[in-house]
């Protein structure tokens, strides 16, 4: 009974779904008032049925009701209750739920927190992301129903691919969808802003705080994403370059690009058909990667050869969503003013200069992920190709090291116009202590890479210039300092924090690519190896059982001068459901560095052969994602969103009394 | 010309691409062994295991062979169809009960009925992959001269069986 | 600066980057794509000599061996019609198994093993990696073409 409700509930959310994309577009082209007024009831509707058939699926999974298809297909008995909720969304179908109910969330959450904009934007907006509810909506209805039943039931569930058995994994697609799409709301009002001729500072003011929100979302997302990989996968990487990454790191590229880019359409009303074509790419990208991933084209035999309905739907459903929104640009994009004039050295053309790069790095990715499908394709199946690591690494640092370079410029720039020995003076400390730490740190670590200097001077160059922009920044301010500090707006901390995340992050990218030991060794009873000053000893294994696995806990002393100071348990598991083995790495983390200990296979009774690495910093990877999305969120809580809403009310106010 | 419709035209060749990708799809061509005989094998019942089976022994007849495993979920989706279909026409069906344990299969057709003239066990997978088996279920048409003439991917359908399997059924009977 | 200069110059900046960037993808590209090989395809020889490239089938029943070191195993590959001996040195992944899909990559020495230096195997237990079920598909068809004639 429960899936059938569910089922009704996504009926009955497509059919108001429908009425939402139609009846307030048309309303705000023509003028209805009535019509416009039905977005927002519509809306909270819409998140009503949808929420309803999320938990009725949720419930089924909780009951372990194995006469639904997807339940029995991944969810077990024995399965932990956090994580049959979490097997809510670890399958194709509650994955696309999952999506359209994060869809209604962020429609909802416009809903609320928009109701200053005029009544036309609002309207428009709300309907652009009525519509791609509908496809949604119709797309697991019609091919990827998560209530299909199954009769007669099944006895036992076939299990949560145990892969997914971690916690990362519970909120990581919860984090990655909410950011792709909340690039929805972005482009639902960059169509607004289209259809309704209005493209301006104002719009962009209004989107900005919706686009920051997405960005810092799907920051974390990836930030799981990764985390998960390094503590699951056993193989102690952070990233791999896998299409299913790339696929989300993709809009965070063009995401990063986009909130940069309105900063200059806001303050200076510049690169406005720029900006709109970027919310543009950055929603069209998550679609892409989320069905690139989901419809498992990237990963599966099965997914298309089983259901082509599933495919054509898709490119059928892209064609209309991204062609449409394209098609609209080029119409309107002619009629769209320029914006304020700038000289060739302002922060608009550090800016610019960033967005390019971002923009071709997302483009490279592109290349990489979709060119053995291409030419898979192209071939009629007969040339298989991969595309590795080593690609993306040497494409990437290239790319990406100009755009960090102009990360530390940028900030201190004046808008318009700067000048080059204006900026020297500010930067130029900044620009020798980099250098300079550069250059001796490998020598007094006895030698290094080029690819060491290079990322050491770079985060120490945007930490230092990140240094000369707050002395900058606060010059001109009277007080102690700490006051002065205090007086500066919170988006502007926001911005400091984040490039300060990007220091942390290449730093910690470095350090472990440069020092990071990593050693494939037998262990019998007793045997010891050493590395970093850490002495690992092998202590054996003994047999213990999980909720629903057995498994083989090894026991790893770590000493140090001879005394024992840790003891690690690394785990292999094998699940009873799947029969899949599993290995769980021990993991000691420290600010300094991990320790990671994962177990092989036995090779006889009395040895293992076992994996040890020793990895600095790396927690600094995913400390400077944080800062990232910290950084988002404090110029999220900028004052300026607030008090220009309420201006914004009051000059509606007066433009309808006039 | 307008240069405002670059990026729509960028888009349409990617599209482009996607849509040949998706009606190219290798893994969507039939597979290679339709119009081939048979893969020679011989393996014993699953219930008898004392028997062994081999396809030869269906030479002059028209069958199908499907491959199931009782850890295979979407077999539950097309297990009542196959059962249905045991009961209204008199064609063989053999099942290859693949990788599976064989105590597990034997309580799994208990429970759901056991459409087969007979299964055999393929403990190893060997025979499967002679089939191009890359995942359960999948069922095979085969002639009179021993030739396979269909293979379906997935579980089979009502509409798999009403518009392809019973035709296909029916003219190799004739013939 | 005149506007028109200013103009001029910013597209030659984007021109650069835009041609540095596609120097960059092009010979990143040639450097590093990675190409896939069936065993039947590495017995007759028609795969590149020095160059790593990726193989992928069946792993052999009963074909894994342990050297003494514990750490470096032998296996065979096949796609059911010609096979390839494998030597790898490190921890095997989670879902290598005899008789299952493997993806492996690596180069093939002049005695004919193939020394691997990554060996792949995809997260899920019911389905083979795509390569490896493609080797295998092209290899029967290969010989049943042949048995047909």
């Amino acid at each position: 009974m429960i899936p059938e409700i569910g089922q009704l509930a996504l009926i009955l959310a497509l059919l108001l779904a429908v009425v939402q994309g139609t009846l307030p577009l048309a309303g705000a082209q023509r003028g209805v008032k009535a019509w416009m007024a039905l977005s927002r009831p519509l809306a909270a509707g819409q998140l009503l049925f949808v929420a309803v058939a999320f938990l009725c699926l949720t419930w089924s999974f909780l009951g372990s009701d194995f006469s639904v298809v997807n339940v029995a297909k991944n969810s077990n008995s024995q399965l932990p209750a956090h994580y049959r909720i979490a097997a809510t969304w670890g399958s194709h179908e509650g994955s696309m739920l999952l999506w359209v109910l994060m869809l209604s969330l962020w429609m909802q959450a416009v809903s609320i927190f928009s109701q200053s904009l005029p009544r036309e934007m609002l309207s428009r907006v709300l309907s652009v992301m009525g519509l791609i509810s509908v496809g949604f909506l119709l797309f697991l209805l019609l091919t990827s129903n998560p209530f299909e039943r199954l009769s007669p039931p099944a006895a036992e569930g076939n299990d949560l691919n145990p892969l997914l058995q971690d916690p990362g994994m519970v909120a990581h697609p919860p984090m990655l969808y909410m950011g792709y799409v909340g690039f929805s709301v972005a482009f639902a009002f960059a169509i607004a802003a289209l259809l309704g001729g209005r493209l301006d500072a104002t719009w962009a003011r209004w989107s900005r705080p919706w686009t920051t929100a997405a960005w810092c979302f799907l920051t974390l997302g990836i930030l799981i994403g990764s985390w998960w990989a390094y503590n699951e996968l056993g193989w102690g990487g952070w990233w791999f370059w896998d299409p299913v990454e790339n696929a989300s790191f993709m809009p965070w590229l063009v995401g990063t690009a986009l909130v940069h880019s309105l900063a200059v359409t806001e303050k200076r009303g510049a690169f406005k058909r720029w900006t709109v074509l970027l919310a543009i790419c950055a929603f069209s990208l998550s679609l892409l990667g989320t069905f690139l991933v989901r419809s498992g084209v990237l990963t599966s035999v099965h997914a298309f050869a089983t259901d082509p309905a599933r495919g054509l739907f898709i490119l059928v459903f892209l064609a209309l969503v991204i062609g449409g929104a394209l098609m609209l640009f080029a119409l309107r994009a002619p009629h769209v003013g320029g914006g304020g004039r700038f000289e060739m050295i302002s922060r608009e053309t550090f800016l610019l200069a960033n967005n390019v790069l971002l923009i071709v790095a997302a483009g490279s990715v592109l290349l990489g992920t979709l060119y053995p499908l291409v030419l898979d394709a192209l071939s009629g199946g007969q040339t298989k190709i991969s595309v590795g690591p080593p690609y993306f690494e040497a494409v990437f640092v290239p790319l990406m090291s100009p755009m960090v370079f102009l990360m530390g410029v940028g900030p201190v720039a004046r808008w318009k116009q700067a000048a080059l020995p204006e900026l020297w003076t500010l930067l130029r400390w900044a620009f020798a202590v980099s250098l300079a730490s550069a250059v001796l740190t490998p020598l007094a670590a006895g030698g290094g890479s080029w690819g060491l200097r290079l990322g050491l001077f770079l985060a120490i160059w945007i930490l230092a210039a990140t240094v000369a922009s707050v002395r900058e920044r606060i010059r001109n301010f009277r007080g102690a300092v700490h006051e002065r500090l205090a007086m500066q707006p919170r988006a502007w901390w926001g911005m400091t924090l984040a490039h300060l995340g990007v220091a942390v992050f290449v730093a910690g990218v470095t350090v472990v690519g440069t020092y990071e030991t990593e050693r494939d060794v037998r262990m019998a009873i007793g045997d010891t190896v050493e590395m970093g000053g850490n002495v690992f000893r092998f202590d054996g294994t003994t047999e213990v059982t999980g909720p629903n696995y057995r498994a083989a806990r090894g026991t790893v002393t770590v000493l140090r001068d001879g005394r024992e100071v840790l003891v690690l348990h690394p785990e292999k598991r094998t699940y009873n459901a799947s029969g899949m083995a599993m290995t769980e790495a021990a993991i000691s983390t420290g600010v300094l560095g991990d320790l990671y200990v994962s177990l092989g296979e036995p090779i006889n009774a009395r040895s293992w052969s076992v994996r040890i690495y020793h990895k600095p910093l790396v927690t600094w990877i995913w400390s400077g994602c944080v800062l990232m999305a910290l950084g988002g969120l404090l110029a999220l809580t900028d004052r300026r969103y607030r008090l220009r809403s309420t201006q914004q009310q009051r000059e509606t106010a007066v433009t309808s009394a006039a | 010309m307008n240069r405002f419709l670059l990026p729509l035209g960028a888009f349409l060749v990617l599209l482009g691409f996607l849509f040949v990708g998706l009606k190219l799809n290798p893994r969507e061509v039939p597979s290679p062994l339709i119009g081939k005989p048979v893969p020679e094998f011989t393996l014993p019942q699953l219930h008898e295991p004392a028997q062994a089976f081999s396809p030869r022994s269906m030479r002059g007849r028209v069958w199908l062979l499907n491959v199931w495993a009782s850890w295979c979920v979407s077999c539950r989706d097309e297990h009542p169809l196959l059962v249905e279909f045991a009961r209204s026409h008199p064609v063989a069906v053999v099942g290859l009960n693949y990788k599976d344990k064989p105590g597990d299969a034997q309580a799994w057709l208990a429970q759901l009925g056991n459409p087969y003239t007979l299964s055999v066990s393929d403990l190893d997978g060997r025979v499967g992959i002679d089939f191009g088996v890359y995942g359960v279920p999948e069922t095979f048409v085969i002639d009179k001269q021993g030739v396979i003439r269909y293979k379906q991917i997935g579980p089979v359908t009502t509409d798999a069986l009403q518009g392809k399997i019973l035709p296909l059924i029916r003219e190799l009977e004739q013939g | 600066m005149k506007a028109r200069h200013k103009r001029g110059l910013l597209i030659a900046a984007g021109v650069v980057v835009l041609a540095v960037a596609a120097g960059l993808v092009l010979s990143a590209f040639q450097k590093n794509l990675v190409f896939f090989f069936t065993p039947s395809q590495v017995v007759a020889r028609e795969v590149p000599i020095g160059k790593p490239f990726r193989i992928g089938g069946m792993v052999a029943e009963r074909s894994l061996q342990r050297e003494p070191d514990g750490l470096t195993v032998r296996f065979v590959v096949t796609d059911t019609v010609k096979s390839v001996p494998v030597m790898y040195t490190g921890i095997l992944p989670d879902l290598f198994k005899e008789g299952q899909g493997v993806v492996a990559q690596g180069k093939v020495g002049d005695d004919g093993v193939f020394v691997a230096t990554e060996v792949l195997a995809k997260h899920d237990e019911n389905y083979m990696p795509p390569e490896a079920a493609h080797a295998v598909e092209q290899a029967q068809n290969a010989q049943k073409t042949l048995i047909g004639n």
